[in-house]
């Protein structure tokens, strides 16, 4: 076993245990922060191969942003600090059965697709590449454009939903 | 055996104890895991300390700018005024809140400082000596920022105190806000670089950035103050409001490490501008002898902390309302004029053109925003004012 290895169990293994930490714990602001901890640690794969920008970018947003802002709503709702009532509902079985299904046909597809392989040694500047790629027209310039004004689009969206109403209540 | 070369010593010494650890027989990955792990000891402890200085210095000047003279007891000038600080610190009670969420309670601190010295790992003292060069060095900058935020919301919910709730509430929404402004300005010597790596920046500024892009140098330190919760934007703390703000269950030395955290952060902040924005470790005859890098970086470095602590004394404090007006409704829109018109400028400028003409013409184009925002904010402050008088004349005649 190299030393890459050890590392990649050692950092999964770690993610797994906060994602289970995460359903499990009964207190809401703990699960939010084991949230965080499984994002780490998901970054740290990233990490391991070679990804900096995506490891950068899995940090600011998911924990610079997104994770503070669930902390943030879980804080302002009632009843925040213990769950006491049962973690089953009656349908749990249901459940499982689903992600039993969506667990083997995403490893089947995960088993079954042919991934290409990087060419050895150094390919260069990643996030240049990167870069490039989003907008170049033969690439993803498309994608990324409907991506882009689907987000101005969930702004705009969010902007006229905290509008307060004009009519007098 | 590596050379030892004078200019560039402390790169030198750190080839030399590989040279030494691989002579006693270790294996190559081995060393270069010790090697690393001892410059991170080593590192980490420059950050640690540092506070020491620059709160002397803050407690210092700050002293002379308010016509008092400041620590003068411990050691000479009251040099040692922080160490009998750390000792009254480590001494006090330590009381953890009944009622507290102990574990988050203790590891708040610890992320804080943790994500405030892991910005130090891409910060370059010479074009040798850096940590790491990541090539996304300043985005990992705003990464690791990011979880101090965290950390702050860590620390006021596991106080069990309605006040250090209510303080770091308003401490993730200010530090949540300027980060906007922070990470634009910080895009425009990313785009004038090309490169999003430090070491590269430093490298691309033979014209220091803050010539072709003053309006986003201006930017970042505002914002950054505010990021770091310093006067005029200590929102975080108020006596009269919410007590302490978060860290009010916070006593002895963990408190201590809120306010180590606290003070490198602003420390990290003017090391970041003098990095991105005034050259770095570049000067004369730092070619030749690398190792003057450090001294040009840190002259840089304490430059930079000396305007903030200027700014800090001289310009009182800002209420919420105005710090979010400030930055949602100034910085924020000036940051994306300034990014569009730099990338547009920029690339219009003929390929051939000297780096010097091109950062005279990249200034022409910022001073031009300058003037255009100075007109916009004449006639908005005089609508707003002619509203007001409409008003009391309103009032006047009933």
């Amino acid at each position: 076993m190299t030393a890459s290895q050890i590392f990649f169990i050692l950092f999964a293994s770690a993610t797994l245990v906060a994602a289970y930490l995460v359903v499990t714990v009964r207190n809401l602001i703990h699960a939010a922060l084991w949230l965080v901890a499984s994002l780490l640690g998901i970054a740290s794969i990233f990490v391991m191969l070679d990804a900096s920008f995506m490891a950068t970018v899995e940090v600011v947003l998911y924990i610079g942003a997104i994770a503070i802002l669930i902390v943030f709503a879980v804080m302002l709702t009632r009843r925040v600090m213990e769950d006491v009532g049962p973690q089953r509902i009656n349908t749990w079985w249901f459940g499982a059965i689903l992600a039993t299904l969506f667990f083997v046909s995403a490893s089947a597809l995960i088993w079954l697709t042919k991934w290409p392989t990087l060419p050895e040694g150094d390919v260069g500047n990643t996030v240049l590449i990167l870069g490039k790629s989003l907008v170049d027209p033969s690439k993803y310039v498309v994608p990324f454009e409907i991506a882009s004004v689907l987000l101005i689009v969930a702004l705009i969206g969010s902007i006229a939903v905290a509008l307060p109403s004009k009519q007098p209540e | 055996m590596p050379e030892v070369r004078l200019g560039d010593l402390l790169v030198s010494l750190y080839d030399l104890f590989g040279w030494g650890l691989s002579e006693i027989g270790l294996n190559p990955s081995a060393v270069s895991i010790l090697q690393k792990l001892v410059a991170a000891f080593i590192l980490t402890n420059f950050c640690l300390l540092t506070p020491l200085l620059t709160i002397w210095l803050e407690r210092k000047v700050s002293a002379r700018f308010q016509d008092r003279l400041g620590p003068n007891r411990v050691g000479p000038f009251g040099l040692f005024q922080g160490f009998a600080d750390i000792v009254k610190l480590i001494t006090k009670e330590d009381i953890t809140p009944a009622g507290a969420d102990k574990t988050v309670f203790n590891i708040g601190p610890v992320i804080a400082v943790a994500s405030v010295v892991g910005i130090w790992a891409v910060i370059p003292f010479t074009s040798t000596m850096v940590g790491t060069d990541i090539n996304v060095g300043i985005l990992y900058s705003v990464a690791v920022g990011a979880i101090g935020t965290l950390a702050i919301m860590m620390g006021g919910w596991a106080s069990n105190n309605k006040y250090a709730l209510l303080g770091s509430f308003r401490t993730v929404a200010q530090l949540v806000s300027y980060e906007v402004p922070m990470i634009i300005a910080l895009l425009i010597p990313t785009l004038l670089a090309g490169s999003m790596s430090m070491n590269t920046i430093v490298q691309e500024q033979q014209v220091w950035f803050v010539v072709a892009a003053p309006i986003a140098a201006l930017l970042f330190l505002i914002s950054s103050i505010a990021e770091v919760g310093r006067a005029p934007f200590d929102l975080l703390e108020a006596e009269s409001e919410i007590v302490a703000g978060f860290h009010v269950e916070y006593t002895g030395m963990k408190f201590g490490v809120w306010m180590l955290a606290e003070f490198l952060h602003a420390f990290t902040i003017c090391a970041l501008t003098a990095v991105v924005f005034l050259g770095g470790w570049r000067g004369p005859w730092v070619d030749q002898y690398p190792l003057l890098g450090v001294v040009y970086f840190l002259i840089k470095t304490y430059f930079v902390s000396m305007i903030m602590l200027w700014i800090r004394v001289t310009v009182p404090r800002v209420r919420i309302d105005q710090m979010n007006d400030l930055n949602w409704k100034f910085l924020v829109p000036l940051s994306l004029v300034a990014l569009v018109v730099t990338a547009l400028v920029d690339k219009s400028i003929p390929v051939d053109f000297s780096i010097g003409s091109r950062s005279l013409i990249l200034f022409l184009a910022n001073m031009l925003i300058v003037v255009a925002t100075l007109f916009v904010l004449r006639r908005v402050s005089r609508k707003e004012q002619a509203a007001q008088s409409e008003l009391q004349a309103e009032v006047n005649s009933v």
